[in-house]
């Protein structure tokens, strides 16, 4: 099987993001840079898939240099080779998409997983993009998933108040939701030997955003309220604010 | 111009975000003089009718027994034919996970883009200028769609839906053309608990942490719950800890909340769970640590035990509410 796995190269969580000078973008100064925390599932699923059948596995990121380190942590769990499209100019998803597309159009990938969602921009929106551009099906936020011998897919999605069973086929684009397998961490040995797996590079062809950021700010800082009390006779007091001063009951 | 806003049912009944979506899109029609379309698949025709409540002049009613079920190609293809005839460059869906699963394939099939999870929508010089939330809401981005096509989606529970005025939609039958090959990827059924609140659409939920400190201790959580009419939902730690389903897991790996009220109880409130609230209208944090930084975005705290508190807040709340 030849399996493809997006991954992108993201901001730790805990981060306190600042605007940038630019006033459109975060400000990079002192950010310690991850593997998406959903993309670890989707390499997972992705090693497993090729454990099971046999094949190779190879994780793909668009971005400027810095995201080979991502690209080698992925390699590090057990990927066997990396592609790296080389852009030192930021795009919005479309154009991200748009690139991963057309690098992996003539690759003939049997999966393309992708995690459900980046969490710098919060788009939950490759895995559609993708498939829609490569005119293959799209199976979003799976905690669950079986891919069967002839090829067709079982997927469970969450959906509001419950689950969605949702069937496909292959070759398609599935994202993965936490809960579809436990990661593996790398090993001292898969980090050694992620330092000589091979990463090709290639060149997007142009591309002009079609969503056009105006401006980033921080939201409105939340001040810390009162504490009512202590203990359960506080709680008197607190119905009587809830009620009459927030007014949400 | 047309704005056209796909709204969404279960078993036919139709969303609250649905309604929001269609008042979110006719508060920015005046300026764009344009006219609100909804399309509806699946419901009744009373339903489509009723939309016109909240802003539609018209629904595209879709009563195909095949798409009763969600499958992203036939709908694409459904929203495309719809989009087309009637003129509208500009599709409006809630972020739910139905509209998140769509938006992205329906902006690439109408050549256009997505902004995605939007929480507020204004008009500058003739075009939309949309806000959203990324980095788990740690910023916010002010942005503009340059494609002549243009697709937003919108966060469930930010835009008000308002009272329905009374007014009804032209309601108008559509039948889409749509091969087998459109239905590849489907959806085969859903299971959803009945009489459980998703915390993503409610407007009030009680949370729980570790300080809970077992699973039997959720009747606690459930119970204050039950009296405010609210969803329960719990920090990551008690989630990993396989105490409460991931479903219920609020925070930047979990589900991003904007309640009225969102009562934490037993939580630290560490920068991943904050992410995931701290836009909720009112936070009540009980903890029995009075540093923890829950208070710094509570609107109201009581420092103490949540084994003492949270009963006596549930036997509180009842006998106020009067039930
Ligand atoms: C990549 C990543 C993603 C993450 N995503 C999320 C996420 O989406 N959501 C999330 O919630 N977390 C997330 N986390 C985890 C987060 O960092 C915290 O570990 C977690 O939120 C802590 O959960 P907690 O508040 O229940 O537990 P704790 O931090 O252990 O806090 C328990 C609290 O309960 C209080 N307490 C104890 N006993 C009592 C008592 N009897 N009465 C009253 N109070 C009491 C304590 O004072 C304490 O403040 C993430 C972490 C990482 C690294
Ligand atoms: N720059 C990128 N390069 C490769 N894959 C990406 C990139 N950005 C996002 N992805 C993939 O798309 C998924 C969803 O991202 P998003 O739609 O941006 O939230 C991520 O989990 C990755 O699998």
């Amino acid at each position: 099987m030849n399996i493809f796995v997006c991954v992108s190269h993201v901001p730790d969580t805990t981060t306190k993001v600042q605007v940038g000078e630019d006033g459109k973008s975060i400000d990079p100064s002192g950010v310690t840079w991850i593997l998406n925390p959903y993309d670890e599932y989707a390499v997972e699923a992705a090693l497993q898939l090729k454990e099971a059948r046999e094949g190779e596995v190879t994780v793909v990121c668009f971005g400027p240099d810095a995201v080979k380190e991502t690209i080698r942590k992925g390699l590090a769990m057990g990927a066997d080779k990396g592609l790296h499209i080389k852009s030192d100019q930021p795009r919005d998803s479309f154009g991200t998409a748009k690139a991963l597309a057309e690098t992996l159009k003539d690759r003939e990938a049997d999966v393309i997983f992708c995690g459900r969602q980046s969490i710098d921009y919060d788009g939950w929106q490759m895995a559609g993009l993708l498939g829609e551009m490569l005119d293959l099906p799209s199976v979003t936020v799976a905690s669950k998933l079986e891919i069967k011998e002839d090829g067709s897919i079982e997927a469970e999605r969450e959906i509001e108040g419950g689950m969605e069973t949702v069937v496909s086929k292959l070759p398609a684009v599935i994202s993965a939701q936490k809960g579809l397998n436990d990661p593996r961490y790398p090993k001292l040995q898969g980090i050694m030997q992620a330092k000589r797996k091979p990463i090709e590079d290639v060149e997007p062809s142009p591309y002009k955003n079609r969503v056009e950021v105006l401006e980033m700010s921080k939201p409105p800082v939340k001040s810390a309220g009162k504490i009512v009390g202590e203990g359960p006779d506080a709680v008197k007091e607190l119905v009587k604010l809830l009620h009459e001063e927030a007014k949400v009951i | 111009m047309n704005i056209l806003v796909i709204t969404e049912q279960r078993d036919g009944k139709v969303k609250k975000a649905s309604y929001e979506a269609i008042r979110a899109a006719k508060n920015v029609a005046g300026e764009l003089n344009a006219d609100v379309t909804a399309v509806l698949f699946g419901a009744d025709e009373a339903a489509a009718k009723a939309m016109g409540g909240y802003g539609a002049a018209k629904t595209v009613h879709v009563a195909d027994e095949k798409l009763n079920l969600y499958s992203n190609g036939a709908y694409v293809k459904s929203v495309v034919q719809i989009a087309e005839k009637e003129g509208a460059d500009i599709v409006m869906l809630p972020a739910t996970a139905l509209g998140k699963d769509l938006a992205p394939r329906l902006a690439v099939r109408m050549d256009g883009a997505l902004a995605p999870d939007v929480t507020e929508l204004s008009v500058d010089d003739g075009d939309i200028v949309a806000l959203r939330p990324v980095y788990a809401g740690k910023a916010l981005i002010k942005v503009k769609v340059t494609s002549l096509k243009k697709v937003f989606s919108l966060r469930p529970n930010v835009f008000s839906a308002g009272e329905a005025d009374g007014a009804e939609a032209q309601v108008e039958a559509f039948s889409p053309q749509l091969d087998d090959a459109d239905f590849v990827t489907k959806s085969t059924g859903t299971s959803i608990a009945s009489g459980k609140l998703d915390v993503a659409e409610a407007t009030a939920i009680v949370s729980g942490g570790r300080g809970l400190q077992a699973p039997e201790n959720w009747n606690l959580i459930e119970d204050l719950a039950s009296a405010l009419g609210a969803a329960t939902g719990a920090s990551r730690a008690v989630v990993d800890a396989g105490w409460r389903p991931h479903a219920e897991q609020v925070g930047q790996t979990g589900k991003t909340v904007s309640p009225n009220l969102y009562v934490a109880c037993g939580i630290s409130g560490a920068i991943q769970h904050l992410a995931g609230m701290s836009s909720s209208k009112v936070i009540v944090a009980i903890n029995k640590d009075k540093d923890a930084p829950i208070f710094q975005v509570a609107d109201y705290g009581i420092v103490g035990d949540v084994f003492e508190v949270v009963p006596a807040l549930t036997d509180e709340l009842k006998s106020f509410l009067g039930n």
